[in-house]
């Protein structure tokens, strides 16, 4: 009897202490390439990184601008200069003091070509970094200076209004230099790894989980609240779900689109659909005749019925979209939407008829277009539905469709296509962000091989104006020729998709789609 | 024996020499590359990335550096995984594999087995009907029906086993992946031995053997050791595939084996990956085969080894 009471002691003990310890299992999509800031470039790298890390700035839990190791910041009048002020308690995990030169370090490594940095073009606005990153100038030249060790100075090469979020993005976390340069190769492995945020890392199984588990050396550890996480590649999003409907995720960031109908009857506020920084589109191949006339892009863009494509294929996760920059965007206002926005879909049918007619083509003499897209049901369905929308116009549709890397790699290295599915995720909510994929100098993303003069010389001025109201003015200007020209018919917004289970607290819906787990905590 | 093992091993070379050198070079057909992302790469940061792997060399030297690696066991660093090496992706996903793999076989064997012997003793009627019936259905819905279905009403209706996750290989977390990779293999093998059986049974050994009057479970162990023959030549290439992983099942079960390095790898164009997975389960149906005929030698006394 009394070995009993001990052991149900002993029992009541462990469960106790188990229970003190809060857990918070998240879905994530997928694997993530590497955990080296550096080398990153997926959204599922930088959910896990923006745990570990602190950069100067950081994610709010809205997905605004907050402070991080820099507790302030200044910026010179010319918006050129941005003087940074660290915070003196913030700490790697191995206790050493967060210093200037560490930032320092960072920017140099990841501009290094020697690093072979995937993402580096997002830290061009800083003055001498695109010089380095291409190896015709010394890490010296780069504008990012210590001048002391709580501060950290960087200097731009142009005003930039989105600077701050840029330093948001997974490319601006610092790395621990002295662990880089002991072990390049394994310092993103556990029991190596020293970072400076919330969390550390502390297992990688690939395509099972990665734990983190809260960094006692952080300098606000005491009002994080949730002890441990584990991240799961959940790349098959019905299993995933299945895995939330049994309590064994409290949440996924993605959900089976071909359920929703499903998801919202059972799911109820624990599925959540929140406007995202992005754009579903179709680039139209301006190169090749007859899509070199805007005429027959316009009547191809305006009898598309954007909002069936929105609400009957993609479940309501999108939003129809008639403009290449989603609203709700910052420095911005609202975008220079199409012309026929508002006007009927038959009114649009005709005077796209119209157009058609004027371009030379009819019944007897009908368009043939070859759509584009990477293989997937809901592409699939879009390109079906929208070739049946061009039937009036007498358009002869046929589908084409390959793997994800076929696709890009034909729409990049300047293959033979007529339309093409493309989408756009902005890497920061600034409308430049959008625009700039039409510029002509721009040969990675301006699938459409769009050239422009007139547009291309609003988004220089943009770029040389530090007023922001004049800017955006310029920006929309530019929008206004987009939506005349129709290089790209924009189809959609994206719209994230989440489900977070009602014992999840902190998780706030932003348009930029990021949840740092320190602001969060796991109820019963 | 021995001489018939190692000359079949030694024979295995030029083999393994083929696959890869076809698998290397028919990988580089295929449009695009490891950095051909869905947002493209600066011309300038392509390079920087081809020249730190070594990409931006003719294709006949990297063909032979990656010979000279595989000479040491060295299958190079995964292009998309950059953190790990093939060696290391390979080693700690191919246990998860085998464990899987190997659980779902014995038990299909031992269940298959069983099965098609009854379904062979009772040959039309009620008791074989329902064993091929149940057969037949193992054998027509795919795995990546039965799996949902299985996790659907033991995970969620029942909530008796986990829906995914491998819980660092816990029992709980493997008994539905096992289970789901083991139902075709079932069906396959019940179905089999059911054929065999049914052919020996009538043969003249086993009826003299019956008129003898000898007990039935002698007779049986007598007619099953002919009539697995079929069954062992199945087994083979079949655990050489349940061994080297299920992109379905694991996927589903987010279980971390190297099923699932085979297809990504391929659609990342992850070309060492895949050719580490290639040559990995090369490597196994080799080495299955021979066990295969070995077992054969064993079991038929006609068949000598040479």
């Amino acid at each position: 009897m009394r070995h009993l009471a001990l052991a149900a002691a002993i029992l009541l003990g462990s469960t106790a202490l188990a229970g003190a310890e809060t857990v918070y299992h998240r879905g994530n999509t997928a694997e993530p390439e590497t955990l080296d800031q550096h080398l990153t470039s997926t959204i599922y790298e930088s959910n896990i990184l923006r745990d570990l890390y602190e950069g100067l700035v950081i994610d709010g839990a809205d997905g605004s601008v907050q402070p991080g190791v820099a507790e302030s910041w200044a910026m010179s009048d010319d918006g050129l200069v941005y003087t940074f002020t660290l915070r003196n308690d913030a700490k790697w995990s191995n206790g050493d003091p967060v210093t200037a030169s560490d930032f320092v370090f960072s920017y140099r490594r990841i501009l290094d070509p020697a690093t072979g940095a995937k993402y580096a073009d997002v830290l061009y606005p800083i003055d001498g970094a695109e010089a380095y990153n291409k190896g015709e100038a010394d890490a010296e030249t780069l504008g990012v200076r210590a001048p002391d060790d709580l501060t950290v100075e960087i200097t731009l090469a142009n005003a930039t209004p989105y600077f701050l979020q840029l330093l948001t993005h997974q490319t601006s976390l610092p790395v621990h230099p002295a662990t880089v340069e002991a072990d390049p190769e394994n310092f993103t492995k556990p029991g190596t790894m020293v970072s400076n945020g919330p969390y550390a890392l502390s297992e990688w199984v690939p395509n099972a989980h990665i734990k983190a588990e809260k960094n006692a050396n952080f300098h606000d550890a005491d009002s994080v609240a949730i002890d441990t996480v584990y991240y799961y590649p959940t790349e098959d999003r019905a299993a995933a779900l299945r895995r939330f409907e049994a309590g064994e995720l409290d949440s996924n960031n993605d959900g089976p689109v071909e359920q929703m109908t499903y998801m919202s009857e059972r799911l109820g506020d624990q599925l959540r659909i929140a406007p995202y920084l992005g754009t579903y589109y179709y680039a139209i191949n301006t190169s090749k005749p007859p899509f070199d006339d805007a005429r027959v892009r316009k009547a191809l863009s305006m009898v598309i019925d954007r909002e069936f494509l929105a609400s009957e294929i993609w479940g309501d996760t999108m939003v129809a979209g008639y403009s290449l920059v989603p609203p709700g965007i910052d420095n911005y206002g609202e975008p220079a939407y199409a012309d026929y926005k508002d006007m009927s879909l038959l009114d649009r049918e005709d005077s796209a008829l119209e157009m058609m007619k004027d371009a030379g083509f009819g019944p007897d003499n009908p368009l043939e277009v070859d759509i584009r897209f990477n293989t997937s049901e809901n592409h699939q369905k879009t390109a079906t539905a929208i070739a049946d929308m061009w039937k009036p116009l007498g358009v002869e549709t046929t589908l084409t469709n390959s793997d994800t890397k076929t696709h890009y790699a034909i729409l990049r290295d300047r293959g033979d296509f007529d339309v093409a599915r493309a989408g756009w995720i902005g890497d920061y909510s600034d409308p430049q962000n959008f625009l700039f994929l039409l510029e002509s100098e721009n040969e990675g993303f301006n699938y459409a091989r769009y050239e422009n003069m007139e547009y291309d010389n609003l988004m220089k001025r943009a770029a040389a104006t530090n007023d922001l109201d004049e800017r955006a003015g310029i920006l929309f200007q530019a929008e206004e020729i987009f939506s005349r020209d129709q290089p790209y018919i924009p189809l959609m917004y994206y719209g994230s998709i989440s489900l977070v289970s009602d014992r999840l607290q902190g998780w706030e819906d932003n348009l930029r789609n990021v949840h740092p787990t320190r602001f969060m905590s796991v109820g019963e | 024996m021995i001489r018939f093992i190692l000359k079949r091993l030694t024979s295995a070379i030029p083999t393994l020499f083929v696959i890869v050198t076809v698998a290397f070079f028919l990988m580089r057909l295929a449009p695009g590359g490891p950095f051909s992302l869905e947002r493209p790469l600066p011309p300038q940061i392509l390079a920087n990335l081809m020249a730190h792997y070594k990409l931006d060399q003719p294709l006949w030297a990297q063909y032979l550096d990656y010979l000279k690696g595989l000479m040491t066991g060295d299958l190079g660093p995964s292009y998309v995984y950059r953190d790990f090496t093939v060696d290391e992706l390979l080693l700690q996903g191919l246990p998860v594999s085998i464990q899987l793999g190997l659980s779902a076989l014995v038990l299909a064997t031992l269940i298959g087995c069983a099965l098609g012997t009854i379904a062979a003793l009772r040959q039309n009627r009620p008791a074989d009907y329902s064993v091929m019936a149940v057969a037949l259905i193992g054998i027509t819905i795919p795995n990546f029906v039965m799996a949902p279905v299985l996790t659907l009403l033991f995970a969620i209706h029942l909530g008796w086993l986990p829906a995914g996750g491998w819980g660092e290989g816990a029992l709980v977390n493997k008994i539905l992946p096992v289970f789901a990779l083991a139902l075709p293999q079932i069906a396959v093998i019940a179905r089999l031995t059911r054929g065999s059986m049914i052919e020996v049974m009538r043969s003249n050994h086993i009826r003299t053997a019956r008129a003898y009057g000898l007990p039935a479970h002698v007779v049986v162990g007598r007619a099953l050791r002919g009539a697995l023959l079929p069954v062992i030549s199945y087994l083979g290439p079949a655990a050489a595939a349940l061994l080297t992983g299920s992109v379905v099942i694991e996927s589903i079960f987010g279980v971390p084996g190297i099923g699932r390095h085979f297809v990504q790898g391929a659609l990342n164009r992850d070309y060492t990956l895949v050719m580490g997975t290639v040559v990995t389960v090369a490597v196994f149906v080799v080495l299955f085969n021979l066990i295969v005929d070995v077992l054969y030698a064993w079991l038929d006394p006609k068949v000598r080894l040479e």
